[in-house]
């Protein structure tokens, strides 16, 4: 049944292909073996680095500032540390309580959230479900220039504008509050809420709110009643998200909130979060590996576990939204 | 088995061949011949393997993780067997090229498109690949539609020019066998006779299986048939005997529309 | 059609004028929005454009207001830049191709990503407290502008890795199938298709992520910029062989958003002028990139359509 096929003779077609055949000889030769091609298997092993990077940069994170923290602590005690409500390292007789940076840290964070939780989700509703596609594409690059200004601009924005504006509100207003600080913060982060929360938004299939409309609810019924619920774990991601984004931010609050930490959760009074005193350290002289040096390791270490606890919750919370949408 | 084929060379010759996604077997024990210069066409019912089998002959399962190939192709029959893991699937590819469904020309010019498989076989000589890529657009029935405009995007052109531009990149290399994997369906009639117009033409030339879901295209345009069912091939007979005088049950129903 | 009842009819008018309402808080938000916005950039206008001089672009910072200027800050901040960019784009980019083409679903790929996905969310100010315990001294790279171009560039390589990857995702499988059956390579489908098909994509994603970098401050306080320089890095070419220098990668330096910070941080008027002014400047820097990556971004998009 098998003929010799390879014995064909190509020069019986016409001289075009011959030409082209003679060319190709070589095809009719039987398969080559499989070719090591060593150089690609070189690229690859670099790009597998450059992924692999992330890796290390992650645990050289949590080396240094674990490995920096430590010796603090067998200079001072653990429960001090956490209890202590006064936070004064580099006073001649020096405090370790870290409570009053945490009060800072959470009193700005609030503040924050107060602005930019519901007007960044309101927007975010508004851009899903309200606006028309012209809107959006023109709005929606504006909100990626807010989210592009540097947090130090925010910081003059914050001290030089805003406070001077609420001290006509609030006549006893300090020149440095939490309240001016977190205000700027909540502005800062309203885009970002928005872009998170509008992904989730529309990740909602349509058929969702069509089943809505035909039932004669308006479009704000729909958003709230329908929409938003299914939406519900990529919102609160996004919450969550802002949140640990508030936490990490330096600059606004370097800046306009003053560099004086206090045991208290008021806002009208100067604050300095755990981010504004590494600030006000690193400005100034510290020899390496003394104890006040140590101190922004630690206060880094805590920033980091706490920021850590929002973003493995965030991220869940997203991964549950994008799951429940496949 | 296929008797009447005793007297025409082969180009290839299935022997055996079983296939894996996974765990999953998805041909079942395939044997079949493709004679040489003739169309072979696979048809029948959605899922039934036939791009399954067809995507076996130039290795494209390789490209994604968990398949595994058990059996034969050979080329040229008396060479080595082209599933081999010692053989470079890229190789296989070289030499046999593929006419997809949905027309994919690359967003790059008409001239690149064409070219691009002989510039990746090393091809530097711009007199021979502006030679070659003319011939090809020629044997695809392109060449005066696009002459004056090799330099523009091949996303510019219709659907039906995209699919035969394809195929004139596939033609450009002189491959011993062109795959075609349902060439005609995404496209409108008069394109679609277009194209199965050019398969006859190019069936002295070059080996050719095709895939169809059609019948009647397999009948009108094809050598050889092959009628495959949950990842078996059932019937493979010459065209008019295949269409004519069907052997088995299955394919007798098939043919009726029974099933499929 | 018999006539709705006039409770339900109520209910309904209730329920329009909610909506209304919504619409309206949310049309107010928004313009509220961008009026901070506009508000932030007209302010640092009235207050700074005219401190805008010459002058004022080469000149060093100085205990008088009216003779400090912010050339070290902005020579700071190329220089630091330039190391940014040379370290993040080639190692996003590629850490962005392998994980897009080449990573298998296993163990090793997982742990890049949950890295990644982490590093995305680390505050800037321990990228700082990182470099700083750990290229500062434990490297001995020293308070320099090496340390700040590394820090930023592991501090954006998330963003890059994340862009490159989205634009690799956008192109369809067609393409790829269609090469490899052409007998492509991997490297060459990547090297022929993928690249240079992504390549709007993946640039955009690079601007974006610089420009975030040029306005970062408190990893760079961390590590150590200082916050008042009367002189410039070495020159990069020399007058002898091989005519480039490398003294530059070690020199101190400040960047323009410190510059920022530390006159705002001071009490006088004439101090938060040149603030202002800098601000601008750093504005004018970061927007243009911004709307260069949206104009690109648009751009790509219109132009290959799949």
């Amino acid at each position: 049944m098998k003929q010799n096929s390879n014995t064909v003779d190509l020069e019986s077609s016409s001289p075009l292909l011959s030409n082209q055949r003679a060319l190709n000889s070589h095809l009719r030769m039987p398969l080559r073996k499989k070719r090591l091609r060593i150089f690609e298997k070189f690229i690859e092993l670099g790009l597998f680095f450059a992924a692999f990077c992330s890796v290390l940069v992650t645990i050289g994170i949590f080396w240094i500032l674990f490995s920096e923290a430590i010796p603090f602590f067998q200079h001072v005690a653990i429960w001090d540390f956490f209890t202590g409500t006064e936070w004064a390292p580099l006073f001649s007789e020096p405090k370790y309580g870290i409570l009053p940076l945490l009060c800072g840290t959470f009193i700005s964070t609030f503040m924050a959230m107060v602005i930019a939780l519901p007007m960044g989700s309101v927007i975010a509703i508004y851009l899903s479900e309200y606006a028309h596609e012209k809107i959006r594409e023109s709005v929606k690059p504006i909100l990626e220039l807010l989210s592009a200004v540097p947090s130090v601009v925010f910081g003059y924005f914050a001290l030089l504008l805003v406070t001077p504006l609420l001290q006509k509100i609030f006549p006893n207003l300090p020149s440095f509050s939490a309240l001016s600080a977190g205000l700027v913060m909540g502005i800062m982060i309203v885009p970002y809420v928005t872009s998170l929360s509008e992904d989730a938004l529309r990740a909602v299939p349509m058929h969702l709110r069509e089943a809505s409309f035909a039932m004669g609810a308006t479009r704000f019924q729909t958003a709230i009643k329908v929409v938003f619920p299914a939406a519900f774990s990529g919102i609160t991601a996004s919450f969550v998200l802002a949140i640990s984004r508030a936490i990490g931010e330096t600059m606004v609050v370097a800046i306009a909130g003053g560099m004086q930490p206090k045991f208290t959760l008021d806002p009208f009074e100067p604050a300095q979060t755990v981010t504004a005193y590494i600030v006000q350290v690193s400005l100034g002289d510290l020899p390496h590996g003394s104890l006040g040096y140590q101190t922004i390791f630690v206060a880094g270490s805590t920033l980091l576990l706490i920021t850590l606890f929002f973003n493995i919750l965030g991220h869940r919370l997203r991964k549950k939204y994008k799951e429940q949408d496949a | 088995m296929v008797t009447s084929q005793n007297s025409v060379p082969l180009k290839a010759e299935v022997k055996n061949l079983n296939f894996y996604y996974g765990s999953h077997l998805a041909l079942k024990n395939v044997s079949l011949v493709v004679p040489e210069n003739q169309v072979t066409a696979l048809i029948g019912p959605s899922g039934c393997g036939k791009s399954t089998l067809l995507r076996c002959f130039n290795r494209m399962h390789d490209l994604y993780p968990n398949n595994r190939y058990e059996g034969e192709i050979l080329l040229n029959p008396g060479s080595e067997n082209l599933l081999s893991k010692d053989i470079d699937a890229i190789e296989v590819r070289l030499r046999i090229s593929m006419l997809f469904q949905k027309p994919n020309p690359f967003p790059k010019s008409i001239f690149d498109n064409v070219s691009y498989g002989l510039k990746i076989r090393g091809l530097k000589n711009r007199s021979e690949m502006a030679h070659r890529v003319e011939k090809a657009l020629t044997e695809a029935a392109l060449w005066n539609e696009v002459k004056d405009r090799l330099d523009e995007q091949a996303t510019q052109l219709s659907g039906g020019q995209q699919q035969r531009l394809c195929l004139a990149r596939s033609l450009a290399t002189d491959p011993e066998i062109v795959l075609l994997d349902e060439p005609t369906s995404a496209l409108d009639p008069i394109a679609t006779a277009k194209v199965e117009e050019l398969i006859q033409e190019l069936q002295k030339k070059v080996t050719m299986i095709i895939v169809t879901h059609n019948m009647q295209q397999a009948a009108r345009i094809s050598n050889n048939t092959a009628l495959m069912f949950l990842g078996e091939v059932i019937e493979f007979n010459d065209t008019k005997t295949f269409f004519a005088s069907p052997e088995k049950k299955l394919t007798q129903d098939y043919l009726a529309g029974s099933f499929g | 059609m018999t006539s709705l009842p006039t409770l339900l009819r109520l209910r309904i008018k209730k329920e329009r004028r909610k909506n209304k309402i919504f619409l309206w808080t949310a049309r107010v938000s928004l313009v509220f929005t961008l009026l901070v916005l506009l508000a932030l950039v007209t302010d640092l206008f009235i207050r700074g454009a005219d401190r805008i001089s010459l002058d004022f672009l080469l000149s060093f910072p100085s205990r008088f207001a009216d003779k400090a200027g912010i050339v070290s800050a902005w020579v700071g901040t190329l220089c630091v830049m330039i190391v940014t960019a040379f370290v993040s784009v080639p190692l996003g980019v590629c850490a962005g191709i392998y994980l897009e083409e080449y990573a298998k679903k296993n163990k090793i790929t997982s742990i890049i990503e949950v890295a990644i996905a982490n590093l995305a969310g680390v505050p800037s100010i321990i990228y700082g407290l990182m470099a700083l315990g750990l290229f500062v001294y434990k490297f001995e790279l020293g308070q320099s502008v090496q340390t700040a171009g590394l820090t930023l560039a592991l501090l954006i390589l998330p963003i890059i890795i994340v862009a490159t990857r989205e634009a690799l995702r956008s192109i369809p499988l067609s393409v790829r199938e269609a090469a490899a059956a052409c007998g492509a390579t991997k490297l060459q489908v990547i090297r022929h298709h993928l690249l240079p098909y992504s390549t709007g994509g993946i640039l955009t994603g690079i601007i974006i992520a610089l420009s975030r970098a040029i306005g970062e401050t408190a990893p760079l306080v961390t590590i150590g910029a200082l916050t008042y320089i009367a002189f410039l890095p070495h020159s990069p070419l020399s007058t002898e062989a091989p005519f480039v220098s490398a003294e530059w990668l070690k020199d101190p330096f400040t960047v323009l958003p410190i510059q920022v910070f530390n006159w705002v941080s001071r009490p006088q008027e004439e101090f938060h002028r040149n603030a202002a002014a800098a601000a601008l400047i750093l504005m004018v820097l970061t927007f243009s990139m911004n709307i260069f990556a949206i104009v690109l971004r648009a751009r790509v998009r219109r132009k290959i359509k799949w």
